[in-house]
Parts: structure tokens; sequence; C-alpha cells
């Protein structure tokens, strides 16, 4: 992993206008991402943590500019691709893939494993017939499937071996960025990690940076350098993966994580869970203030008033007032404070100096 | 490589060996091909295998009943039917095929452009379907037939107007559907160009429904073609077509009765034949192997 950024991303806003009435008047706007910024690294893997609805995957794919954004830049590899007309546009995508969520809806059904995977070699490098054929063959073998596959359909194929063609097409352009929607969301447990392990590996082979989208901390604390936190539109913290997994500086980020069951019964019974009241708000109408102040079990004044900006931290950076005003975490983890005092109290008293 | 024999560029064997398996075991949609297939090879053979010139004039055996001499009768100035059904099948297939043909050459370009692109262009071409289709389609048929002056040419292009709107509505409707899946912007997100993408994706994904709706309509074709000879506006006589031979037998309806269900069966039976084929293809054409 090198230091060098792929991938950088400024102040990304996507904003769905919802309109109604006779003549189609925006009478509000859906705010999916809503001032995003994030680096990703040469050959590094970074984990696009939240739950559903906080703009993950819109996200993702405004960084593939699949979807417009309203506002912001995405530079790859210091190319502004927002600036790009749509033949330049396609000649980069041939460096960053995107692998889907649903194995079974991203083939096209009608056509063969060679054609979908053989469609970025004709695309790209324009091969045809036996010489494409071959290129197939080959990386159908880096994920796992054979030459004998070559001529089928989709619908003769597992959902964990569908996503290994879906990864195989990713592969195909060799690319240096792959956004992972949700890769393994829609498969049975048990085939999840082969599939984890095959995108590990194949980053380790390639150095192919990763985009990983998922609301698994679990499986995104396995395979991320760092993790990134969002909470309806925006990143509320980024860091390092074992620091955001061991000493989470957002109260967002401590509830996701006490929500990861523990596999050890005596220990998940005691264990302290944080449970979040309500449903996530709707972007239509972020709270005003922090977005999080709804919800959150340390919620102060200041809280419901200002909008906490991004505190650059060793590793990474947290949106919280927890570390600028209020009791001053300073960039130690919301662990620290006590748990008994979580509930009523207000937590000002209970912080260590 | 033990794939080297099996790597044919181009070809999807797969694909075409399960349409014919699920095909073959459709018994009336094999039985209604053969009739299409034994139909056009007579029609096309029809110079060939008629027993007489279908225009012969026979005048002193007029409205003659079956006999071994003419199969099937002759008609009011003493041609044989038989004869005349064979170069008229000619007639009734060529003003189906060619009015489907048509019609699909200019709804698929437009109706792939404005389904997939959207814009103002899918609003002109939509808003120009709607017109066409508040018009009832006979009635749009015969004016564009007067218009532009009897004949089968003609016929076959007022045919063609006509089909238009259905043709572009389920284009269009299907492209809608189509672009929506996640393996479009799997195709995005490659990079492969917007054309690429509807040659090789959306059309394959479309073409099930739409040959279907192509059979069905040819079956219309035919009928709308005889009406239309029926009523003059088709094939000029004396050249022989089942809609015009259904109209002069009509005058003889009460003296040669049988005169009239000769066409009138050919018609009824080809329609028949061209929808259950559509109802089989429609059964065999399917993305997905159905177990049953």
């Amino acid at each position: 992993m090198s230091d060098e950024t792929l991938v950088k991303v400024q102040g990304l806003q996507k904003h769905f206008p919802v309109r109604s009435g006779l003549f189609g008047r925006v009478t509000a706007q859906v705010r999916a991402v809503d001032g995003v910024d994030f680096e990703i690294h040469r050959g590094e893997t970074l984990g696009l943590v939240g739950e559903s609805g906080s703009g993950k995957s819109t996200t993702g794919r405004a960084v593939l500019r699949l979807i417009e954004p309203s506002a912001g830049s995405v530079h790859f590899d210091g190319v502004d691709i927002l600036s790009l007309d749509s033949g330049a546009l396609r000649r980069t995508r041939a460096r960053m893939q995107m692998i889907f969520q649903d194995p079974y809806s991203s083939l096209d059904p009608q056509a063969t494993v060679a054609d979908s995977v053989g469609e970025p070699l004709r695309v790209h490098r324009g091969l045809r017939g036996r010489a494409r054929d071959d290129a197939v063959v080959e990386l159908l073998e880096t994920v796992g499937l054979q030459a004998r596959h070559l001529r089928r359909f989709p619908y003769e194929f597992s959902g964990g071996q569908r996503q290994r063609i879906c990864i195989a097409r990713a592969l195909a352009p060799s690319p240096d960025l792959l956004v992972c929607d949700e890769p393994v969301s829609a498969l049975d447990v048990s085939i999840q990690a082969q599939v984890i392990n095959l995108l590990e590996d194949i980053q380790q082979e390639f150095g192919i940076a990763l985009l990983f989208i998922s609301h698994d901390l679990a499986v995104v604390r396995h395979i991320s350098d760092r993790i990134a936190v969002m909470y309806l539109g925006r990143i509320v913290e980024i860091g390092e993966a074992e620091q955001v997994y061991t000493q989470p500086r957002h109260p967002y980020t401590e509830a996701l994580l006490s929500a990861i069951p523990v596999p050890d019964p005596v220990v998940q019974r005691r264990r302290d869970r944080i449970v979040l009241d309500g449903d996530i708000p709707s972007p239509l109408a972020p709270p005003p203030g922090c977005r999080f102040h709804t919800r959150c079990p340390y919620a102060m004044d200041v809280c419901r008033e200002v909008d906490p900006p991004m505190i650059p931290m060793a590793g990474g950076g947290v949106a919280c007032h927890l570390h600028d005003r209020g009791p001053r975490l300073h960039g130690r983890s919301v662990l620290e404070i006590e748990p008994r005092s979580r509930a009523a109290e207000p937590v000002h008293a209970n912080v260590k100096p | 490589m033990t794939t080297a024999t099996a790597i044919v560029p181009g070809l999807t064997m797969e694909r075409r060996s399960t349409f014919w398996l699920r095909f073959s075991r459709n018994r009336s949609g094999v039985i209604a091909a053969a009739y299409l297939v034994l139909l056009t090879a007579v029609a096309f053979g029809a110079p060939l295998i008629a027993p007489y010139d279908p225009l012969e004039q026979t005048l002193a055996a007029i409205n003659q009943q079956p006999s071994a001499a003419h199969w099937l009768g002759t008609d009011d100035i003493g041609r044989d039917i038989l004869s005349r059904m064979m170069y008229g099948a000619r007639v009734s297939l060529i003003a189906g095929v060619a009015s489907v043909g048509l019609s699909l050459l200019i709804a698929l370009p437009l109706g792939l452009v404005s389904g997939y692109v959207k814009g103002p262009l899918d609003t002109v071409i939509m808003r120009f379907a709607d017109a066409v289709q508040t018009l009832p389609a006979l009635v749009l048929a015969l004016t564009i037939s007067a218009v532009l002056g009897p004949g089968l040419r003609n016929a076959t292009i007022a045919l063609a107007v006509v089909f238009l709107p259905t043709f572009l509505r389920l284009i269009r409707g299907q492209v809608l559907a189509v672009r929506e899946e996640t393996y479009i912007e799997a195709s995005r997100s490659i990079g492969t160009p917007t054309f690429d993408i509807i040659r090789h994706r959306v059309l394959h994904n479309i073409a099930s429904p739409l040959i279907v709706q192509a059979a069905v309509t040819m079956g219309f074709a035919l009928l709308a073609e005889a009406a239309l000879s029926f009523l003059g506006l088709g094939v000029q006589p004396p050249s022989p077509s089942w809609g015009r031979m259904l109209s002069s037998s009509y005058t003889y309806v009460y003296t040669a009765g049988w005169q009239i269900f000769i066409p009138g069966v050919a018609i009824a039976l080809t329609v028949l034949a061209l929808n259950v084929l559509a109802d089989a293809l429609r059964d065999s054409l399917g993305r997905e192997i159905r177990t049953s």
C-alpha cells in the first residue's frame, strides 16, 4: 500500500428532486449524499459503512459518475472525472469498475459468461473471438471458475458463482479502483467468506484499491485498511480500521459496533448494548445541528443547533461535538464515557479528565 | 485445452438448443409451424404445382362444384379455385410479412431511442403514436390506401402505418423496464458505448415479446389485407388474393355457397396457426428455464 492518492472526493452531494403536481414542480430535495469528503490511496481498501438510507450506495455510484453528483468534485488519479466528456469518461471507466449487490440482476440473463465477462475486453481492448475467449478463460480461472463455464448462461450458476463472474468481469479491464456495493449481502453466509477472501486475494495480487460498501461492520473490519462511517448523507467518522473498531470516536459508530453480536452467549448476555431509538430521520428534512442528535445518547444543547465540522485527527477524523465542545474527548474514544451514565444523567460529570 | 472444440466464435449453441428443445415439445406449436411452412412452400411453388393457370377462364364451366378435374371447383368466370388459392396465398403471406416487417423496421429504432434516451424525442414519438391510435385501425388503413391508390404495395404500407403505434408502445415499454436493470448499469460502469448497450443488452432482452407480437400481428395483417382486397383497395383483379376471392364469391353465396368457405377457411386456419405459433414461441423463448 502506498500513500499516493488515487481518488479524492470533496464536498460530494447528490440531491434527488421530489416532483409533484401537474407540472412536476420540484417541491423537495432528498439529500441522499450531503457533503462527503474522503480519499482512497492506491491499493488501499476503504470500508464505507452505515445503515440503509445513509447514502453509501449513492456515494459509490457518484464516485464512478454512474449518477451525476449535484455538487462537489471527484478526482481520479488527478483527473476531475466530473469534467470529462462522455467519450473520455468511458475510457476512464476501464480503470474504475464496480461490483453490484445483486449478482442475479447484474448479469444479462440472455448473455453467456463469455459475452458478459468479455464485454470490457471487447469495448476497451477490441478483443473478439478466440482472443477474447482465451482472455475470459484466464479471468475465470483467476476467480475460481473453469473454462467449461464459458458458454453457460447466468441461470445455470449459484449466487456465489455469479458474483465470481461479476468479479471476473470487473477485473477484465485491469482497473485501479473497484467499487464493491454490498458485494456479499445477497449471498448465503457460507458463501460470503469465500467471496470476501477472493476479493482480498485479488486486491493483494493486483494492487487494486477497493471502496467496500457494506452495512456489516464485521465484514468491513476484516477487509478494510480504513473505515468511513456514514449517517444520513454525511461521513461522521473516518479512521484506521482497528481504531474505528476498537476505539470509536463517534457515538453512532459505537452504536453500530454494539449491534454486532459476540459469538459467546455469556458475554453477549452481559454486554451493555446501545439500542438506538427510532429510525434514521428522513433525508428530505435532516434534523438541524448534528444529524445524529435525535438518536444520540450523549446529545447536548449545542448538538441541536450547530452542525459539527469534521475534526481532523490521527488517521482520519470525526464530526462530533464531544470532541470540540462539551465534554472534551479530544479524539479519545467515546467508550471512555462511563457506561452507567449513558441513559439519564448529563454526561459532563462522568468523562474522565 | 479441452474446450478448444467447444469454442465457436459468435455462436451460442446453448441458447438455440434450449429453444428448440422447448419448442419441439409443444405439439400444437409444431403443427402450426408445419402448416405455415407448407403454406409458404405451396404459395411460392404455385407456378410449379398449380393444376391450372389462375387467370385462365373457361366460361363453359362456371361455378362448378368440386370435382376430379377441379378439386375445389371453379369460380364465376370458370377459373380453377385451387390454383387461385395457391397463387393467392402468396399475396396474403407477402402482405402479412411485409407489413409487419416494414412496421418493425420503423418502430424498432424509434422505440429503442424513445425508451432508452427518453427526453423530448420520446414525447414527440409517443404523441405521434397516440395520434395514429385515435383512429380506428381499419378506417385508417382504408384512408391511407385510398390516398395512395389501390394495390398490394400501398395496402402493405397502409397496414404498416396501422401497426406502428402498437409496436412502438411495446418496444418502448419493454426498453423502459430493461434500462433500469442492474446489468444495464453494469454495462455503463464498464464504459460500453450507449449504442453498443442498446444493441447487445437491450435488444436481446426485449426480443421475445416482440417476436410474439409480430406473429400475432401477422395474423391480423392477413385479415386486414383480406378486408382491404374485399373492399377493392388491395390486390387488383384479375390477380388472385384470398380477400378478393372472398368478395367475389360472396355475390354467389346463394347459388354456389361452398365457394365462400374456401378462402374463409384458409384465412381462419392461417390466422389460427400464426396465433398458436405465437403462443408456442412465447413459451419457448423465456429467458430462464421453466420447470413444469
